[in-house]
Order: C-alpha cells, then sequence, then structure tokens
C-alpha cells in the first residue's frame, strides 16, 4: 500500500519545517512532476493579536486522514500532506500546511484547493481571536467557506 | 449477556462533550447524560440536555447552525445514539 505511507497527516502546537514538508513530498517518487503547496497564516489588521485554534482530538485526525484518502484518490495523487497548528497563534505565525505531490501540476494544485477548502469547514477546529485591549471574540463561519468547501461536491 | 452486562457497567448513559463559543456559553466541557436503553435521536438527546441546565437550553436555542458528531463522526438530528456513544455539540468548524 505505497499511497497510505504517502499521507502525513498531523494536529500539533509546534511550529512546522515548511522545507523539509515539501522536500518529504518531492521525494516520494521518481514519478512526480510537481509539488503544491499551501501555507495559511494568521492574518492581521484591526487590532488583532492572536487567534487561539481549539480541535476535538480523535475526531479531528479522522477527518483529516478521510480527506487525505480522498483526495488521493480523486486527484491521483503521490502523496498529501496536511499539518494544522493548535494553541496560541499570533499574527504573521503558520497555522496550517497543505501539500500535494503528483505527476502533473492541474491534480497538484487543484488538490490542494480541494484540501484547504474542506479542511476549513470540514475538520472540526475553532478559532478565537484575541485583540488589543484584551478582547476576544471566536470566529463565525462564513458563507464563502462553505460554498467553496461544497463547490467541490460534484465533481 | 454479555451486551447486558456491558451496559450495566456504564449504565445507560453517553458522554456529552461541548466545544469552542458552546462550551463556554455552557460553563462545562463535557458531560454525562442518561438515556434509554434503546437510545434516542439526537434532536431529543439536545431537548434532555436544555431541560437539565438552564445555560445549555439558551446557548443550544442561540446557535442557529450546531453541529454533532457521534463516536467522531458528523451526524444529522435524526441519527440515533445509544448507550455508550460519545456525542459532540459545537458550533460551525472555523479551521484552516
Amino acid at each position: 500500500m505505497p499511497k497510505a505511507q504517502a499521507v502525513h497527516v498531523a494536529v500539533q502546537e509546534a511550529p512546522f519545517d515548511v522545507a523539509e514538508e515539501m522536500e518529504r513530498l518531492s521525494a516520494l517518487s521518481m514519478l512526480a512532476g510537481g509539488v503544491s503547496l499551501f501555507i495559511g497564516q494568521v492574518r492581521g489588521g484591526d487590532g488583532l493579536i492572536s487567534l487561539t485554534l481549539e480541535h476535538y482530538p480523535g475526531m479531528t485526525e479522522k477527518v483529516m486522514q478521510a480527506l487525505a484518502g480522498e483526495a488521493m484518490e480523486r486527484f491521483d495523487l503521490l502523496g498529501c500532506t496536511l499539518i494544522h497548528r493548535v494553541g496560541r497563534l499570533e499574527v504573521g505565525q503558520q497555522i496550517v500546511f497543505v501539500g500535494a505531490c503528483a505527476a502533473h501540476r492541474g491534480t497538484a494544485l487543484s488538490a490542494t484547493s480541494f484540501l484547504i477548502d474542506r479542511l476549513k469547514t470540514g475538520a472540526p477546529f475553532w478559532k478565537k481571536e484575541e485583540y488589543a485591549g484584551g478582547s476576544t471574540t471566536w470566529v463565525q463561519a462564513r458563507a464563502e467557506d462553505d460554498a467553496a468547501a461544497s463547490a467541490w461536491d460534484s465533481p | 449477556m454479555v451486551d447486558v452486562k456491558g451496559s450495566a457497567k456504564t449504565g445507560m448513559t453517553v458522554t456529552v462533550l461541548y466545544f469552542a463559543a458552546l462550551r463556554e456559553r455552557i460553563g462545562r466541557e463535557t458531560q454525562e447524560l442518561a438515556i434509554p436503553p434503546e437510545g434516542l435521536v439526537v434532536s431529543a438527546l439536545l431537548a434532555r440536555l436544555g431541560a437539565a441546565d438552564a445555560r445549555a437550553a439558551s446557548a443550544l436555542a442561540e446557535e442557529p447552525r450546531l453541529r454533532v458528531a457521534v463516536n467522531h463522526a458528523l451526524c444529522t438530528m435524526d441519527d440515533l445514539v445509544r448507550p455508550g456513544d460519545e456525542v459532540a455539540v459545537f458550533p460551525p468548524m472555523t479551521g484552516g
């Protein structure tokens, strides 16, 4: 089952090493024609200081594994990586790493979009914002994110 | 027989978990809830949670897009919950 080993999923507080994760993907197969990456980070503005990310241990990992497996099949990937950080992250810090390795660019790029779109609304993570002055607020789900995720429902 | 003994041991309960804004509003992370041995549907379970706790009642009523997972899988309000299940209740997810 070479495909199973090509999926790498993690939920962690620690930062991820982009170069290391990129290398893992590009070294997966001699048939690899490209690697596509998306890295999400904490967007600043309006006095935002940090996000605190909470998740549902146990379910999160299962959802991410299932999502990665779906992408492997749907886009005929050689490998993919999903890493999501939790805990308190300040503006500019990295939150999520999504990478896809495929024979050709089209499927690698599409798979990366698919993975981040579905991850945002389908995996049990929640963000709480902390502002200068100390106020906090839970991020509300956005209709655009739901639309982006469900756009992948019909291939 | 084994099933009966197992059920008696754990009691006819489910474990309920709350996350994010819902957890804060209700003021607790988890609770055990007694349910009938034959189970009950998610909507009925939520009604029982509200009946037992006024804070839960208002928090659940005021979240228009409540999500429920049973044993780590998202489910609908009509799905059945059985004794021993883990039921998580939370607002829409906002990862990525």
